[in-house]
C-alpha cells in the first residue's frame, strides 16, 4: 500500500508540470503585454514600469533585484533591458511556488495567494453541499428505481436522469431561479421564494445557508442523475448473484437481503463516482458560479481568463490540479479500502 | 418401362444437380474460410437457422447444402449492420431520437430557402420598427416571440441549429481522428508509444474540462471555427482509450498474426483487421459525443466566448434572455429547449446504437 501510494505521488510530478508548462506556453502564444494590463489606460512613468517589469519577473536582473542589460551592467534604461524568457519565468515561477509564492494579480494588485485564499472557501462549501445532496439523492433514486424495477418510480427516475444529462446545468439555475425566485415569490405574494444570486451576507435578507439551496441543486444536478443511473445498474447487477440467492434461501426478508448484502457491494463503484465528482467540483463550477454570481474560484478564474490575468489563471489552475490530484488518490485508496479484494502495490499473482 | 426411364433420367439429373451444388457449397466454404481473417464480426446463427425437424431426417449433404445456402442467405442480406438495424427499428425511443435528429438536420439544410420569407432575418436589425417589435410574446406571427432587438426567436432558433449541429458533428470528426490515431499508436506500438500518449491522456483528462476549453478558446480566439476545434482536440483521450483497449483485445488473435505473417503492413492490420472489430464502439462514442459537444458549444456561448455576435448560438441566446428572466422567460425558454431536445436525441441514439450492436460500455 505504501509503494502504491509512492508511486502515485511519483505520477504526480509529469502531469504536475506538464500542466503548468502548457499553460506557460499559451500565456506566451496569447497576444498582450502584461504591463499594458496592469497600467490598464493609464500612461506609465519609466522608471513606474521598470520597477514593474522587475517586480513581474519580466527582464533579467542581478542578485540585488537591479535590472541589467546585455552585457549584465546595472541599467535604468527601459530600452537597455533584456527580457526574460519563457524558461526562465518558468523556473522563477515554480521556485516561487515551492516557497507557495503564486505571484501577483496583473489587474487585482493583490497576491495570486490571497485572492485564491479568499474564493476558494465558497467554492468548497458549494462543493460540499452539492455532494451531499448528489449521495443523498443519486443513491435513494438509483435504489428506488432499482428495488421496484420497471415500476412508476422506475421510469419517472430513469425519464429525469436521461433529461437532466441532456440539459446545460446553467440552463436548469435559470429555470430553478424563475421557479423559486420569481414565480414563488409572485404566488405566495412575496412572501416566500428563494435568492437567486450571491453568497449571503449582511446586505441579504435570508441567512447564509439559504443562498447554498440552488445553486446547490444546479450543481449536483449532472452527477446526480449518473450516480442513480450507476446506483441502479449496479444494484440490479449485484441482486442477480449466487450469494444473494443464498441469502433469500435461508429466508431472509427482501429488505434484509438489500441492506445486508447487496447494498455494500453495489455502493463501491457508487462511491468512487461521487469522490472523483467531489474532485471535479471542487475544481470550480464556472458555470454554476456565473448564473448564480456565486463568488467562488472558478467564476474568478474565469473572469481571469477574459481579462489576461494570468497569473490567477496559471495559479488558481495549480492549485486545482494538485486539489484534484490529491482526492482522486485518496478515493482511490478508499476503494481499496471499500473492496478488501483489491490490493495496491500487492505481487499481480496474488490478485 | 418409359416411365423407368424417365424415373432414372430424373434421378440422373437430380445427382448431377446435388454435385453441382455440393461443388458451389465447397466453393463457397473455401472462399469463407480465406476471408476470415476479414470477417466482421463472428457469424451468430440467427433464429431461422436452426434445422427444423424436417431437416434433421435428411441426409449430410441435402442438411450441409441447406446450412451452407441458410448461410449464404444470411451473408446476402445479414451483416453486422443490418441485424443492428433490425434491433434498433424495434427501439421506439431510438427511432423517434432518429426522425427529430433527421428534422433539424433538413430545417437547418434548408433553412436558408424558406425560414427567412416566412420569419424575416435572423440577424438583421430594423431600427425603424425595433421599439414596436422588440420582446413581443409568443403569437401565431412570432410563435416564439421576438428578441429585444426586435428579430424573431423562432428564426434564431433554427439557424442556431446550424451552430450547434455544425460544431457537434466536426468537433466530434476531430475528436475521433484523433482518438483513433493516438489510440492505435498506443496499442499497437505499445512500450514508450503508449507510457506518452496515456500519460498525455491523463493529463488532458486531469485538467478540469471547461477551464481547459476556455483557456485553449482564449489562446486560438473567440469563432466557430475555433470553438469546433478546441472542443475537438479536447475529446480525443476518451475515443483513444476506446480504441487502444479494442486494439489490445483483437491484436493478438491468430488471424492478425497470420496477415502479420503474410506481410501486411501495421497500417493494413490496423485498417483491415483491427478497425472493422471496434468500429461499432467508436460509432456509439461518437453518436453520444456529438450531445456533449452541443452542450460544451452552448456553454462557450453562454460565456461569450463562442460564436461572434449578430449570429445566433443557441448558448448566446440563453445568455440574452438571461436579462429578461423575470419578464420574458421564453427568450431564454426557447432555446434551452432546443438544446435539451437535441443533445437528449443524440443521447438515446447512442443508446439505442449501443443496445443495438451489442457494445460493453462502462457505466450505465
Amino acid at each position: 500500500m505504501g509503494k502504491y501510494i509512492v508511486k502515485r505521488l511519483l505520477q504526480f510530478i509529469p502531469v504536475f508540470f506538464g500542466v503548468t508548462l502548457i499553460l506557460f506556453a499559451v500565456q506566451n502564444i496569447v497576444p498582450g503585454d502584461p504591463i499594458k494590463l496592469i497600467a490598464g489606460d493609464k500612461a506609465l512613468q519609466p522608471e513606474t514600469e521598470l520597477q514593474l517589469r522587475i517586480a513581474y519577473h519580466l527582464v533579467k536582473t542581478d542578485g540585488d533585484g537591479q535590472a541589467v542589460d546585455a552585457e549584465g551592467n546595472v541599467t535604468k534604461n527601459l530600452d537597455e533591458t533584456v527580457p526574460t524568457s519563457t524558461i526562465e519565468q518558468y523556473v522563477d515561477y515554480i521556485l516561487g511556488l515551492l516557497q507557495g509564492d503564486l505571484g501577483q494579480s496583473y489587474t487585482r494588485k493583490l497576491p495570486v495567494s490571497s485572492i485564491l485564499a479568499q474564493k476558494y472557501p465558497y467554492t468548497a462549501k458549494l462543493a460540499l453541499v452539492a455532494i451531499v445532496v448528489e449521495a443523498i439523492v443519486g443513491i435513494g433514486a438509483g435504489m428506488v428505481s432499482a428495488i421496484k424495477r420497471y415500476s412508476f418510480w422506475d421510469v419517472l427516475v430513469t425519464l429525469v436522469t436521461s433529461i437532466l444529462v441532456a440539459m446545460p446545468a446553467f440552463w436548469l439555475g435559470m429555470l430553478l431561479q424563475l421557479f423559486f425566485g420569481i414565480w414563488l415569490k409572485s404566488w405566495t405574494g412575496g412572501s416566500f421564494f428563494l435568492p437567486i444570486s450571491g453568497a449571503g451576507g449582511v446586505n441579504s435578507p435570508f441567512m447564509d445557508w439559504v443562498h447554498y439551496i440552488l445553486p446547490a441543486i444546479t450543481l449536483a444536478s449532472v452527477s446526480t442523475a449518473y450516480a442513480a443511473r450507476i446506483m441502479r445498474s449496479q444494484l440490479l447487477e449485484v441482486m442477480n448473484q449466487d450469494y444473494i440467492r443464498t441469502a433469500k434461501a435461508k429466508g431472509l426478508s427482501r429488505s434484509q437481503v438489500i441492506v445486508h448484502h447487496a447494498l455494500k457491494n453495489a455502493l463501491i463503484p457508487v462511491v468512487t463516482y461521487i469522490g472523483l465528482d467531489f474532485g471535479a467540483m471542487l475544481s470550480g463550477a464556472i458555470l454554476t458560479e456565473t448564473v448564480f454570481n456565486w463568488p467562488g474560484v472558478g467564476y474568478e478564474i474565469y473572469r481571469a481568463i477574459t481579462q489576461r490575468d494570468w497569473p490567477i489563471v496559471i495559479g488558481g489552475v495549480t492549485v486545482i490540479i494538485v486539489v484534484v490530484m490529491v482526492i482522486n488518490l485518496i478515493v482511490d485508496m478508499s476503494y481499496a479500502f471499500l473492496d478488501p479484494r483489491i490490493r495496491y502495490g500487492a505481487p499481480k499473482e496474488q490478485g | 418401362m418409359e416411365k423407368k426411364q424417365r424415373e432414372e433420367d430424373l434421378d440422373r439429373e437430380v445427382r448431377q444437380g446435388l454435385k453441382k451444388m455440393e461443388d458451389r457449397a465447397y466453393d463457397v466454404h473455401e472462399e469463407r474460410e480465406q476471408a476470415a481473417g476479414d470477417v466482421e464480426a463472428p457469424y451468430q446463427p440467427s433464429e431461422g437457422s436452426h434445422p427444423s425437424e424436417a431437416e434433421h431426417h435428411r441426409d449430410f449433404r441435402g442438411s450441409y447444402n441447406a446450412v451452407v445456402d441458410e448461410v449464404d442467405k444470411d451473408n446476402a442480406t445479414r451483416t453486422l449492420w443490418s441485424d443492428a438495424w433490425g434491433r434498433l427499428r424495434k427501439n421506439r425511443l431510438a427511432i423517434v431520437a432518429c426522425v427529430w435528429i433527421l428534422v433539424i438536420a433538413v430545417i437547418a439544410v434548408t433553412a436558408d430557402l424558406w425560414v427567412q420569407q416566412w420569419l424575416g432575418s435572423p440577424t438583421a436589425i430594423d431600427s425603424t420598427q425595433m421599439s414596436a417589435l422588440s420582446r413581443l410574446p409568443p403569437s401565431p406571427e412570432h410563435p416564439f416571440g421576438t428578441d429585444t432587438l426586435g428579430r424573431d426567436v423562432l428564426c434564431r432558433v433554427i439557424y442556431g441549429s446550424r451552430i450547434s449541429l455544425t460544431v457537434g458533428l466536426l468537433a466530434t470528426a476531430i475528436s475521433t481522428v484523433l482518438g483513433l490515431i493516438m489510440g492505435a499508436l498506443a496499442a499497437y506500438y505499445g512500450g514508450i508509444w503508449d507510457t506518452i500518449i496515456m500519460r498525455l491522456a491523463d493529463i488532458f483528462l486531469a485538467f478540469p474540462y471547461t477551464l481547459f476549453v476556455i483557456v485553449l478558446l482564449a489562446v486560438l480566439g473567440n469563432g466557430i471555427q475555433n470553438v469546433f476545434i478546441a472542443i475537438g482536440i479536447l475529446g480525443w483521450p476518451s475515443i483513444a482509450r476506446v480504441f487502444r483497449s479494442a486494439i489490445l483485445s483483437v491484436k493478438e488473435n491468430d488471424y492478425v498474426d497470420a496477415a502479420r505473417s503474410m506481410g501486411a503492413s501495421d497500417a493494413r492490420i490496423i485498417a483491415r483487421h483491427i478497425f472493422p472489430n471496434s468500429v461499432a464502439s467508436i460509432v456509439v462514442y461518437a453518436t453520444m459525443n456529438i450531445g456533449g459537444a452541443i452542450l460544451t458549444e452552448s456553454a462557450l456561448s453562454y460565456l461569450g466566448m463562442g460564436v461572434t455576435p449578430p449570429n445566433p448560438s443557441w448558448g448566446s441566446m440563453i445568455q440574452d434572455g438571461q436579462t429578461y428572466l423575470a419578464t420574458e422567460p421564453w427568450l431564454m425558454l426557447m432555446p434551452g429547449l432546443a438544446i435539451l431536445t437535441t443533445v437528449l436525441a443524440f443521447t438515446l441514439l447512442g443508446d439505442g446504437l449501443r443496445d443495438a450492436l451489442d457494445v460493453k460500455m462502462k457505466d450505465a
